[in-house]
């Protein structure tokens, strides 16, 4: 076992784990931290997706270890101090951006990592960005157009509702 | 997953040192890695993370102009930081995986491991790079030794990827749509000396030149060039997403796109 | 236009806050205090007969508290199809027993044959890996004609691998044959239905939980139907009584078909926590999923167009042979039968119908209900062999089909699949399309796109589908095991505000936001004050779940009449209220009023004064406002469809990209447009998905090749364009109180042959004389299919 030491939404947390200690299970058995999910075994469907030091990982292709002395962000960390939904958050619910809900948690914290290093990008940029994220219900249609509205983007020209 | 030890040296003396253990296996980003030991297809007593190593990170350039690179440098690092010094390598970094993948998977990871499909072997061996390790430099030509197989020894660390820059170089890539990694990818360098056409995901034995095409676009860097040749399908790839025959084909198409995006 | 948060409102969901905030409570998430670990033991072969398991290494391991095998529930049931189908020759089809875990034989890799608790998953891993089983491999059965051909059978009880031989409709059969053999042109296509696995993002996962102080159970589950999840475990598998157990499932992360069964998982949870004592919990990885959940689609077809010269149309005939895997799930006898033959007439006025429907054992996963099920297959067959018949006559496909469609005042139409349509204007719909796609300017678009080295081509479709499959009185008839109404208890609570307890469940449909607006439409009162509680069978009425979108017209109409319940009764206790007769209470704007005066009260008022009967008529009504309705529809509903794809066809690669996506639904009545709309983008990509990218594969051994988003190709954002959609206007059904007819399936159902017909047509403008590529059309398949031509 080895002890971690990490900042998870700005607060300071520590464990006990093994060298096997997914990332995506610290943060969902250690610290309860249920929002981040696991929906596939291979590194692709995104669901599991972090920020650790600012930047977007998968935390179930990352051991705990691994983020001893990070900082870390998770789904549970994205609301305004008020407990208000942020832009992005605000925009999936105002477009429809999901559906059953599983992936969202990953989707956001990828919209937000391609925001931050393209604040206005095209569709085409935001749909290339979401290649490692899977959503199954929504055809994406509302979760790009959800992404391009919370970058400003004025959205009311695409297709239909 | 089987239980084992995580290290995290921050020399690469120390990782070297850790990696003589028995058992002991390197962990670059783990991004392929960590899927094999979920499937319990591994069972290390030890990983050795080069993550940590300061000195195996980052882009620089060497005195003779040539791109050096960590080998624990991840895909996201290269696709910014060597832009401006080799875009087609640039590029190429730009588009393995995903976005959350590039920020952790790295270039000495991506080399050791030599899948058949990933796109850094065909930069590596395009661009007749050298792979520095702990112990020697290896030419990519003799490097790259088959699927999955390396002139790596046991224990021995890339820390360095060196990178000759060429006149022009486009990396095209036919996406495998569900993996997203190469069906098959084309990396093609035009340099002083002639030009080097490396492929992967196509073949069984892993990265290739595809030599008949160096020497004609050596005389005419053109997709034209290519007209006459025809790429044997023995030894391709045979699976879901693609016969032998429709690799064979794709090699060639991808190469004339790599070319016409170079020239 | 709608009231503010009612009917027709984009009103936006509620349930989004806790999933944004990662606050969604899914199986998965769930820990009970003391919980033990389960982890199933799989076949890797896909056909064997199980010599010998030895245990005992497994049961000495670390943390391990015990072993099971299939020998432990040869005395329980087996796990039992919802639907009896009858041969042509009158014989009921084959049933095998599927086990809780596999016993005697393993008839497809991933068939559980036994299944380690203990204290950790690593722990029951490790143990896993010591469980010695010996057995014998035999040749696997894949191929579903060698299947039929051979002697190797997967059931050795029944002897054959064929499940039954279905026509329907039996007594058209001969003048079906005859019509065709007269006809002045008949144009035949085969083909297939790829194999479909559902991939719900989240994997399956349940925690069953034995309560030794009441003898009672608690299963947490992923599933779409917790009531029927319920009665299959206590009336089939295991023999728990109904009140002693609960099943319960919570956030569920999508469905899409896979999570409307009971799996032997759960059997297994609830026996295990009995024995060791302990809650037991189980969560699928990926690889599990794809081995174990119940695959969709999977048939081999030949189809017949006949018509005449002019192109009208005269017959269609199918041979299908549908594989149902190794064991029967629950709907997947109903799939290829009754939700696919009484399709088969499609759009149109054919007079002669006739399907032959052959359903077949193999070594692999069951298959089953997969978003459309059966109706996706029906679709795909007529519209494709529509498309070629129009090239074959030299018509446009928009006119071949518009000369055969059932027309606005044909409605009521009983189709030669015997189903009555009740609405539906299919013309109306197909201006709607191609008003959208402007057919004129598509050629232009295609020069530009030629003009890139690229081939474009457009595909049109009509869909009509059958959905909230009833009545139950007639399903009996036809076989079903089940009832399919559902039900709605609405509790108007004392201080005005409203519980809702319904039989549907929302696994993405978001029902916890349209049904509040429904309710509140209706009371005249905030949506904001109404709650819905699905989901645990411990507190709502017994319904059959969601699925076959059958939410809003089967669920939704009982919560209606529940809701009309509760005004009835609301205004007799309000008539109290202001003394006068029932007969003089209008009620309105969430205000009861006596006709012609002033005198009125509140909902609230009433409410309250329901549950604080002072001054109250006691000898004629009961205190409480709380009303139960049960509805069973009258007949399916039927949404309707017309859809265009335009896609670019790369000719050196065979690459299909979607340029442009067209879909014009009729759903009926349309409850919350913006949901409405996201269920169509989703259902479309799904289509789309089988169309391009989607293939389940097994090898002639029974592996299966694509057991992993490595190899099992998932639509993803950059495969796609984004969709144009437009449901108004559209023609109420005329049987449910909502005039809903469901929208869940149709963009499944509408979509893949749109894009394969596309396909086709863009290559036949680049000259090649390609007629048919089965699904899906993958690059390689399409370059392959040029090159051949």
């Amino acid at each position: 076992m080895a002890s971690v030491t990490m900042t998870v939404n700005g607060k300071s947390v520590s464990g006990e784990v093994e060298g096997r200690t997914l990332m995506s299970d610290f943060l969902r058995n250690d610290l309860r931290l249920t929002g981040t999910h696991v929906g596939c075994d291979t590194s692709q469907c995104g669901a599991c997706v972090i920020h650790v030091n600012g930047e977007a990982v998968k935390a179930c292709t990352m051991f705990a270890v691994e983020a001893d002395g990070a900082d870390v962000a998770t789904i549970e960390g994205q609301a305004n101090a008020d407990g208000s939904l942020n832009v992005i958050q605000q925009a999936f619910q105002d477009h429809h951006g999901l559906q059953c809900g599983f992936c969202t948690p990953g989707m956001v914290m990828s919209a937000a990592a391609l925001l931050k290093e393209n604040p206005t990008p095209t569709e085409r940029e935001v749909r290339e960005y979401l290649e490692g994220n899977i959503c199954r219900c929504t055809g994406y249609h509302n979760i790009v157009k959800a992404i391009m509205a919370a970058s400003g983007q004025d959205v009311s020209a695409i297709a239909a509702e | 997953m089987y239980a084992f030890d995580i290290e995290r040296p921050s020399t690469i003396a120390d990782a070297v040192k850790a990696l003589k253990e028995e058992d002991a296996q390197a962990l670059g980003g783990g991004q392929t890695l960590i899927p094999t030991l979920k499937q319990r297809l591994a069972m290390p007593s030890a990983l050795v993370s080069l993550t940590g190593i300061g000195e195996m990170k980052g882009v620089c350039l060497a005195d003779d102009g040539a791109v050096c690179i960590g080998g624990a440098t991840n895909h996201a690092t290269v696709a910014k930081e060597a832009a401006a010094h080799y875009p087609g390598l640039a590029g190429l970094a730009a588009n393995i995986g995903d976005p959350a993948v590039r920020n952790r998977g790295t270039i000495g990871g991506s080399l050791a491991n030599n899948d058949p499909s990933a796109c850094y072997p065909a930069a590596a061996l395009g661009s007749g790079a050298t792979i520095i390790t702990n112990a020697r430099e290896i030419a990519a030509d003799d490097y790259f030794q088959g699927m999955f197989e390396t002139a790596l020894e046991d224990g021995e660390v890339i820390t360095e990827v060196r990178f000759p820059v060429p006149e022009k170089a486009h990396y095209q890539k036919f996406v495998q749509p569900a993996s997203r990694f190469a069906l098959v990818g084309v990396f093609v360098a035009k340099y002083a000396d002639g030009v080097r056409v490396a492929v992967t995901g196509a073949s069984e034995n892993g990265v290739f030149r595809w030599s008949e095409a160096e020497a004609a676009l050596s005389a005419d860097f053109s997709a034209a060039a290519l007209d006459g040749l025809t790429v044997p399908a023995d030894e391709m790839i045979a699976d879901l997403h693609g016969s032998p025959d429709y690799r064979a084909h794709l090699v060639k198409v991808m190469t004339g796109r790599a070319v016409t995006a170079a020239a | 236009m709608p009231k503010d948060g009612g009917i027709g409102a984009s009103t936006t969901r509620r349930e989004d806050v806790r999933f944004l905030t990662g606050k969604g409570k899914y199986t998965a998430d769930i820990n009970v205090f003391g919980q033990a670990a389960a982890i199933f033991v799989r076949s890797t072969v896909a056909n064997g007969v199980i010599k010998s398991i030895d245990t005992s290494a497994a049961e000495s391991m670390p943390g391990v508290l015990a072993v099971f095998t299939g020998e432990d529930f040869v005395d329980v049931g087996g796990n039992p199809a919802g639907w009896l189908i009858n041969s042509r020759d009158g014989e009921p089809m084959k049933e095998p027993k599927r086990p809780v875990l596999a016993h005697g034989k393993v008839r497809h890799v991933g068939d559980a044959y036994a299944a380690v608790i203990a204290e950790t998953e690593q722990q029951a891993r490790d143990a896993a890996e010591e469980i010695i089983a010996d057995i014998e491999e035999l040749p696997a059965i894949i191929n579903m004609a060698d299947a039929l051909a051979g002697d190797n059978v997967v059931h050795d009880e029944i002897g054959t691998n064929q499940c039954f031989d279905w026509g329907w409709i039996e007594d058209n059969r001969a003048a079906t044959d005859e019509a065709i053999r007269n006809a002045p042109h008949v144009t035949t296509l085969e083909l297939v239905n790829n194999r479909l696995v559902p991939n719900a993002m989240e994997p399956r996962a349940s925690i069953g939980t034995y309560d030794a102080a009441g003898d009672s159970y608690l299963l947490q589950t992923t599933s779409q139907n917790p009531h029927l999840t319920r009665l299959l475990i206590s009336a089939f598998v295991l023999g728990i009584p109904e009140n002693k157990l609960t099943v319960i499932a919570p956030d569920v992360g999508g469905g899409f078909g896979s999570k409307i069964y009971h799996y032997g998982e759960e059997a297994l949870v609830l026996a295990a926590s009995k024995k060791v004592g302990r809650p037991v919990k189980w969560v699928a990885d990926r690889t599990e999923s794809f081995l174990s959940d119940a695959h969709g689609r999977d048939h081999v077809t030949k189809i017949e167009l006949a018509c005449e010269k002019d192109g009208t149309f005269i017959a269609f005939r199918t041979t299908t042979l549908a594989n149902v895997g190794a064991y029967l799930s629950n709907f997947s006898t109903a799939t290829p039968t009754f939700l696919h033959g009484t399709l088969m007439a499609g759009n149109y006025t054919v007079p002669n119908v006739y399907v032959n429907l052959k359903a077949v054992f193999t070594n692999t996963a069951p298959v089953d209900a997969y978003r459309g099920a059966g109706r996706p297959e029906a679709t795909y067959s007529i519209e494709r062999v529509i498309d070629m018949a129009a090239r074959e006559l030299g018509m446009d496909p928009v006119e071949l089909r518009r000369k055969n469609f059932i027309k606005r005042d044909q409605f009521p139409f009983t189709s030669a699949a015997g189903l009555e349509y009740d609405s539906g204007d299919y013309d109306a719909l197909m201006d709607k399309m191609e008003a959208i796609v402007d057919r004129k300017a598509f050629e232009e678009r295609r020069k530009a796109s030629e003009a890139k080295g690229k081939l474009r081509g457009l595909g049109i479709n009509a869909y009509v589908e059958a959905c909230g499959i009833a009545p139950s009185n007639l399903v009996g008839v036809l076989g079903s095991r089940v009832g399919l109404y559902d039900a709605a208890t609405v509790r108007v609570n004392a201080t005005g505000n409203l519980s809702v307890m319904v039989g549907a469940h929302s696994h993405g449909q978001g029902h916890e936001t349209v049904f509040p607006q429904i309710v509140a439409d209706m009371l005249g009162i905030d949506p904001a004050s109404v709650d819905i509680v699905h989901g645990d069978t411990s507190k709502i009425p017994f319904g059959m779940g969601t699925y076959g979108s059958r939410s809003l017209a089967v669920c939704g109409s009982a919560m209606v009449r529940a809701t009309e319940k509760i005004i009835a009764k609301a205004k007799k206790i309000a008539a109290h209220m202001l003394e006068a007769s029932a007969d003089d209470v209008d009620f309105a704007e969430g205000q009861f009023t006596v006709k012609g005066t002033d005198k009125s009260v509140s909902f609230g008022e009433v409410a309250l004064k329901a549950y604080i009967p002072h001054n109250y008529p006691l000898e004629d009504i009961e205190p409480g406002l709380e009303e139960t309705a049960f509805y069973d529809p009258a007949n399916f509903t039927y949404p309707s469809g017309a859809y265009a794809c335009e896609v670019e066809v790369d000719p050196e690669t065979g690459k299909v990209t979607i340029e442009r996506f067209t879909a014009c639904d009729d759903f009926g009545n349309v409850m919350n447009p913006m949901i409405v709309s996201g269920q169509v983008h989703g259902g479309v990509v799904q289509g789309i998905g089988q169309a391009l990218l989607e293939n389940t594969t097994y090898d002639e051994n029974g592996q299966l090749l694509s057991a992993s988003y490595m190899d099992y190709v998932m639509p993803r954002a950059d495969d796609l364009p984004f969709i144009a959609v437009s449901h108004d206007g559209g023609t109420p059904c005329t049987h449910n109180p909502l005039g809903a007819k469901g929208c869940g399936e149709g963009g499944a159902i509408g979509s893949p042959p749109t894009v394969v017909n596309a396909v086709i047509d863009a290559l036949q403008s680049g000259g090649k004389n390609v007629t048919h590529i089965d699904m899906p059309l993958t690059p390689a398949r399409v370059w392959a299919a040029m090159n051949n031509a």
